[in-house]
């Protein structure tokens, strides 16, 4: 047993509260936050590390055995995610250093950021479904007081659609996880997957139905259509660091609890089940992206494009192939590297332009040419061109949907990669290329440090990654590639949380 | 958040110590028995609540005297810290329990433990809540 | 008896979804509240109904004896009521909040971010 499964948890949980011990002090603060999510990244590496040598590492929470105690796993998935967690915990907490006004500090920024961190991390880990319904909701209150943290109209107003849609997917989730413990008696995802193989055949409807809940409940979470729109409602209008971190890693629990249920709960009736999946998949793809065409606000285009990009990370779980689950593993990682430098970067534009409106912005490519080449990588990456991350991603799916025959998917998902091409050229010309414009808007630094170096050094970070990506993808891939066998087979799972069966 | 009642004023200042003293006998009793930290800390935070409620904010934040996100910080801390000593002393997994039996004078035996502690931190962790909010919806009254 | 816990839940989460599609955010709230007191309530059917069977171990005994109720589905909504607690205290702050700054109780006012 090897205590390292619980620190990506107890890291954030212990910064947030000694963050607010000291809640006078922003500057305190401000540097528990950088070194608990360089903390926090260090011990997401030794994690997958670990895992990669173990295969799975288990911790019973409070020494109570599995199924009766909750326990944290960490399979290969998990420990990828959680890299991620650590990645986007450490690149927001630095563009926060400049970038979050002083005032919003006071309302408690760093310890609503830590314990989402921390909520996210739980739910990454946990191998109890109700336990993963509490970090849900650990992760949700503290999103929600995020996303309203400076108090402007149009907050409040994208908060009480996200606090709406949000509760009513926990209230789906709450009903199936009662139905569920009905039919199976159990709670610990590892019990779930041998109690529900042996449910009698005559049970299988019901548990069809318990799958679709499941499903809704966290399509909503991970916005895929058809209640996706919340997600355009709400992320345009926190602070950028937040929908920054929002975008990079909120969404993806979502995702990642649609993989782990759909891999390793709910296989009795995959030929029913991923296709539902599959059209759910290209679905989103597709509204995301043709929502996108008609925006011409900067973070609004970013958001829309988040919608369609879950629908790839979908796609890759619908098909069930073994090459589209690392596909959609592969996509995971690279989309939340590069949304969230997007994001970050729309910031940086605003910082130094005063507004998100297309029509305001222009002649940066001028004025700034390292910040235009940071931005082209980053949009290039997300339409999939090579040698970026985006290519290898996209290449992965559409190639898994091809040996499985899904022509419709991958038509669709060709297509939705050229408009998503259409759109970042649309930021790229209005924005970089064009003249800017003769009025220029007002640049509000109230409160903000007047350095940028904390701005530019996540976005460089984030394109450093990107590209290494796109271009050494090998270890990443083989990563993948073991994580993807380990959903496939769920007996390896099933013995780390229970022992040998007999 | 005033409000100028001679009958709430004094059953609040009368009920405070009580209350309080009710709320610790709950979270003490409450590992074997019905009871514990959140509904402690619940009984707790009204009966404040209930003796705040006869004066107005800027009073309250004085009676007060810590600030209710403290709480919060101060309780989370020790909640999570309860999780550390048995992986550190014995190798085992976060939040097992250790048992620190010990016979004090006038007590008699006490049972000090990890879930004990993490008891405490629930407890202030609502009063700090509770009472963050509350102090938060007078402040938006006003 | 399940018959008619059944029938509260739908009924609970009928009015649940009902008061949810009103244009006043206030009933949105006591929707919210509906809807979860729903949810609750079907993990404790689900569980299985029965009466006078404590889930308590006598004295001096190791385990129950006969057969008791679950209590885990109980603790299970006690957590999730605790939890509905929390968001829900948090809801009716921002919704508070949300009152101020738009000035109206109407959904049909909040179109800002919807375009």
């Amino acid at each position: 047993m090897s205590h390292v499964v619980a620190l990506p948890v107890l890291i954030p949980l212990l910064a947030g509260s000694i963050s607010l011990i000291f809640w006078r002090s922003h500057s305190a603060q401000r540097w528990i936050g950088v070194i608990a999510n360089a903390a926090l990244l260090v011990a997401s590496l030794w994690l997958l590390r670990e895992t990669w040598v173990h295969g799975h590492l288990v911790m019973h929470m409070g020494n109570w055995p599995a199924p009766f105690g909750i326990v944290l796993v960490s399979d290969l998935l998990a420990a990828i995610m959680i890299v991620l967690t650590g990645i986007t915990g450490l690149a927001t907490a630095l563009f926060s250093l400049s970038s979050i006004p002083r005032e919003q500090e006071r309302f408690g920024y760093y310890p609503l950021l830590h314990l989402l961190l921390a909520g996210v991390a739980g739910a990454f880990l946990t191998g109890d479904i109700f336990n993963l319904y509490v970090w849900f909701e650990v992760m949700l209150v503290a999103s929600f007081a995020l996303l309203i943290l400076g108090g402007e109209r149009a907050q409040m107003e994208g908060a009480i659609k996200y606090v709406t849609l949000n509760l009513l997917s926990s209230a789906l989730f709450l009903t199936a996880i009662g139905l569920l413990y009905g039919v199976a008696g159990t709670l610990n995802m590892a019990d779930l997957a041998v109690k529900l193989a042996e449910v009698p055949p005559e049970q299988s409807g019901l548990l069809t139905v318990i799958a679709m809940l499941f499903m809704i409940a966290f399509g909503i979470k991970a916005a895929a259509f058809p209640l996706f729109f919340w997600l355009p409602a709400s992320y345009h209008t926190p602070q950028v660091a937040v929908s920054a971190l929002f975008a990079g890693l909120l969404t993806k629990v979502g995702v990642y609890s649609l993989f782990r249920f759909f891999t390793l709960i709910f296989d009795q009736d995959v030929a029913f089940t991923h296709e539902i999946l599959l059209w759910m998949a290209v679905l989103t793809m597709l509204s995301g992206v043709l929502g996108a065409a008609a925006q011409y606000e900067f973070r609004r285009i970013l958001s829309f494009h988040s919608i369609s990009q879950i629908g790839y990370m979908i796609l890759g779980l619908a098909l069930f192939t073994p090459l589209a689950l690392v596909g959609g593993i592969i996509y995971i990682v690279h989309h939340s590297i590069v949304k969230a430098s997007l994001f970050q970067i729309s910031g940086l534009v605003y910082r130094l332009r005063g507004t998100y409106e297309l029509k305001g912005l222009g002649g940066l490519f001028r004025s700034h040419p390292w910040l235009s080449i940071l931005f082209l990588i980053a949009a290039l990456s997300l339409a999939g061109m090579p040698p970026l991350s985006g290519f290898m991603a996209k290449f992965i799916i559409v190639r898994a949907g091809l040996e499985a025959g899904a022509w419709v998917a991958v038509f669709f998902a060709l297509l939705v990669g050229l408009l998503t091409l259409y759109s970042m050229l649309k930021i790229w010309n209005e924005v970089f290329w064009k003249a800017g414009p003769e009025t220029q808007h007002e640049v509000p630094t109230r409160g903000q440090s007047p350095r940028l170096t904390y701005y530019y050094l996540p976005i460089a970070l984030f394109a450093v990654m990107t590209i290494l990506l796109g271009v050494a993808i090998q270890p990443i891939y083989e990563i993948a590639e073991r994580s993807a066998s380990q959903l496939l087979d769920t007996r390896g799972y099933i013995e780390a949380v229970l022992g040998v069966q007999p | 958040m005033r409000m100028h009642s001679l009958i709430l004023r004094t059953a609040g200042h009368f009920l405070l110590p009580l209350l309080i003293l009710f709320s610790l006998w709950l979270l003490l009793r409450g590992h074997n028995e019905p009871g514990g930290g959140f509904i402690g800390g619940l009984v707790a935070a009204a009966a404040i609540a209930l003796y705040l409620f006869t004066m107005d904010l800027q009073a309250a934040r004085k009676a007060l005297w810590v600030d209710p996100r403290n709480l919060i910080g101060i309780g989370l801390t020790l909640a999570v810290l309860s999780a550390i000593p048995g992986a550190v002393l014995h190798g085992q997994p976060f939040f097992t329990s250790q048992w620190w039996p010990m016979t004090l004078p006038l007590l008699g035996e006490v049972k000090l433990s990890t879930p004990l502690i993490f008891d405490i931190g629930v407890y202030l962790v609502v009063i700090g809540s509770v009472l963050t909010i509350v102090l938060f919806l007078a402040e938006a009254e006003e | 008896m399940e018959f008619l816990m059944a029938s509260l839940v739908g009924i609970l989460f009928a009015s649940a979804l009902y008061m949810m599609l009103r244009r006043s955010i206030v009933k949105l709230v006591i929707g919210l509240v509906l809807l979860s007191n729903a949810a609750n309530l079907l993990i404790f059917t689900a569980s299985g109904l029965g009466s006078g069977q404590p889930p308590l171990i006598p004295p001096g005994a190791d385990v129950p004896v006969g057969a008791v109720s679950d209590p885990l589905a109980q603790a299970l909504i006690l957590t999730a009521i605790v939890i509905g607690f929390g968001v829900l205290a948090f809801a009716v702050v921002l919704i508070h909040r949300a009152y101020e700054v738009v000035g109206a109780d109407d959904m049909d006012q909040m179109k800002d971010t919807d375009t």
